[in-house]
């Protein structure tokens, strides 16, 4: 690594245009996030985190400003090279989960490991990461329609986990579990962050965000 | 991996699946056997219609109209007088010019059976080089004895050796012509054959003819024969009307290829139906899966391999198409040949030994297989790369 940020936003706007006027998701936004670092972001409902987490992770394009990955800025970057970023070291679990319907929760977590090194016979991976998951054996085969939402959310952090990205981007990872379970996952996470991965985390709880070691607050599309 | 997962997404909407093949292989069996059919119909155009390539007619000159014997125009009661024969026939040397008589008569069959039917006559040298027999012999000099066509013959079952009476006179049948379709000088089929020296005692000496056949050997001579005809009877009055059998069959030919065209182009529009079919299924199929696009997109699937596990679907689902499409319009395309054929042949004996499936058969039936998939990758294309080019987050976010 070079002596830039993991990340780095410089005045990072995102505004929706809608019919009934222009909804600004982010206003104005800068921030870094150093390598090792584990970040809460937190703010109320609909004051633009997801929005944030999705401009950190490349899914989307910023209206006005830059952001800066490794100290390259994403905007001159071809979408192929995004995506193998994505790929490769980037882990990400979103806000509804967005397992794949077709496949089963084993097959879901492989299948960022076959994009990768394009072989089928990445079963054994994807077993170790869903146990460490506490997912009990016999709900592999299930299809992500036939789990329950705290399952899920289990089987799509595995997904993040499986090729063992740099950057861990959880929309609220917990928000669906039990407190015990919850528990269970931020500490997988806070071992995750120590053996060197850095996150940025989503939450409402305050005492998930205890696990971190920093605070982002967002109200409104601005940092607080 | 993007292959059992294009499998796999095809059996999970099989219901929608089984429609755009069946989509795809109405497009296929349409083009195809329009293609077989038409192909078909001129295979048989050009078994049915005699191959005169050789020949020049010539006949009285018409005020207005064709010269085959088919043009009601030319159906007028007129004759070559002896004279312009011989005159004919030297402008022809080295071929042979033959003259022919052709009137009409009762014919009494046997069993109490009769009607009226076209009698021919011809030298009995010349008969040989224009008609073939299908059974018996040919005439002799000086025999009063008649060729049957082979119609009259099946109608009224008469075999060499039977006895027929042409206005009231008896013959002795000395063979059965072979069948000759649709010729363009003479249609011996329906028709008696006799000796000229029989016509003439029959009918009375005309010393005219209505129709001059020339044999030329060569199909290079025709135009030097017809030049040389032409220019010694035409030579102050149009007298004659000469014209070859390959513009004649030139016409008929070009009946049958516009027949051909318009049922391809009925297939045409069958596989455009089909072509739109199918895009509608693909763009419905990667529609509904665009908020799973947007998943695989954001964890890492590239734009590409997006597009190969669309196109995997649609060439999948072209794949079956046609192959069942191929299946279905060699059956089809067969079924209806056959059909048409047994309309178009009745009561003839072409229809007897004639094959409906050649080369070209297969290769329409393989032009339209390969028109169905290609067809079913195009339609997925615009679609599926329509869904790759989606920023994920935006492909994440539709319902
Ligand atoms: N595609 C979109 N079109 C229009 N407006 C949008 C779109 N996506 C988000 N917004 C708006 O942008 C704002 C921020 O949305 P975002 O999803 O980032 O909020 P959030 O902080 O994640 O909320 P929550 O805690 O409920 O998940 C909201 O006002 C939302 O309505
Ligand atoms: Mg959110």
């Amino acid at each position: 690594m070079n002596g830039e940020p993991l990340l780095r936003f410089v005045d990072v706007s995102k505004v929706y245009p809608l019919p009934a006027g222009d909804v600004v998701a982010l206003d104005h936004v800068s921030l870094t996030v150093e390598h090792g670092e584990f970040i809460a972001v937190m703010g109320p409902s609909g004051s633009g985190k997801s929005t944030l987490l999705n401009m950190m992770g490349c899914l989307d394009v910023p209206t006005r400003g830059k952001i800066y990955l490794s100290g390259q800025e994403i905007s001159g970057m071809s979408d192929d090279d995004l995506t193998r970023l994505r790929r490769d070291h980037i882990g990400f679990i979103f806000q509804q989960f967005n397992l794949i319907p077709l496949l089963s929760a084993v097959e879901n977590v492989e299948f960022p490991l076959v994009l990768k090194t394009g072989r089928t016979e990445s079963r054994q991976r994807a077993v170790e990461v869903l146990r460490m998951m506490h997912l009990d054996d016999a709900l592999f085969s299930h299809k992500p329609g036939e789990l329950s939402g705290g399952e899920q959310q289990r089987v799509a952090i595995a997904r993040a986990l499986v090729n063992d990205p740099d950057l861990l981007l959880c929309d609220e990872p917990t928000g669906n579990l039990d407190t015990k379970t919850g528990m269970a996952i931020m500490e997988i996470l806070a071992t995750e962050n120590r053996e060197g991965k850095t996150i940025v985390m989503v939450t409402h709880d305050p005492g998930v965000a205890a696990y971190a070691r920093r605070t982002i607050r967002i109200v409104d599309g601005r940092v607080a | 991996m993007f292959f059992s997962f294009a499998m796999r997404n095809l059996r999970r909407h099989w219901v929608r699946s089984g429609l755009s093949i069946i989509g795809i292989v109405i497009g296929v069996v349409a083009i195809a056997s329009m293609g077989v059919m038409g192909n078909s119909i001129n295979l048989l155009a050009a078994n049915i219609i005699t191959d005169v390539g050789d020949t020049v007619v010539v006949t009285p000159h018409t005020a207005i109209g064709g010269t085959f014997a088919g043009d009601p125009r030319t159906a007028v009661d007129a004759a070559i007088p002896a004279r312009e024969v011989e005159e004919i026939q030297r402008a022809a040397n080295p071929h042979r010019a033959i003259s022919v008589l052709q009137g009409a008569d009762e014919v009494e069959f046997g069993r109490g059976e009769s009607g009226y039917a076209g009698i021919i006559g011809l030298a009995p040298d010349d008969i040989p080089l224009l008609l073939d027999l299908a059974e018996g012999q040919h005439l002799r000099q000086n025999q009063a004895g008649a060729l049957v066509g082979i119609h009259l013959a099946r109608e009224y079952g008469i075999n060499p050796g039977s006895r027929i009476a042409i206005g009231g006179e008896d013959v002795r049948v000395a063979g059965v012509l072979a069948e000759r379709g649709i010729g363009f000088d003479i249609n011996p089929d329906y028709a008696i054959v006799v000796s000229d020296g029989w016509y003439e005692s029959h009918f009375g000496t005309k010393d005219s003819y209505p129709l001059i056949i020339v044999r030329v050997g060569d199909v290079d001579e025709i135009d030097t024969v017809k030049e040389a005809i032409e220019s010694r009877i035409n030579r102050r009055e149009e007298v004659v009307d000469v014209s070859d059998s390959r513009e004649m069959l030139g016409q008929y030919e070009e009946i049958y290829d516009q027949i051909t065209l318009f049922l391809l182009g009925i297939g045409g529009i069958a596989l455009v139906i089909a072509a739109v079919n199918i895009l509608n299924v693909m763009y419905i199929s990667v529609t509904e899966r665009i908020r799973e696009i947007g998943v695989m997109r954001s964890i890492g699937a590239l734009r590409r391999e997006i597009l190969l596990m669309f196109l995997y679907e649609a060439a999948i689902l072209g794949l079956i198409g046609s192959i069942l499409g191929g299946l279905l319009s060699t059956a089809f395309g067969y079924l209806i040949s056959v059909a048409a054929i047994e309309v178009a042949t009745a009561g003839t004996t072409f229809g007897e030994d004639f094959t409906v499936f050649d080369q070209s058969a297969v290769g329409f039936i393989i032009f339209g297989m390969v028109f169905g998939i290609a067809t079913s990758i195009a339609a997925g294309f615009y679609p599926a790369w329509k869904a790759s080019h989606l920023v994920p987050v935006d492909a994440m976010r539709q319902k």
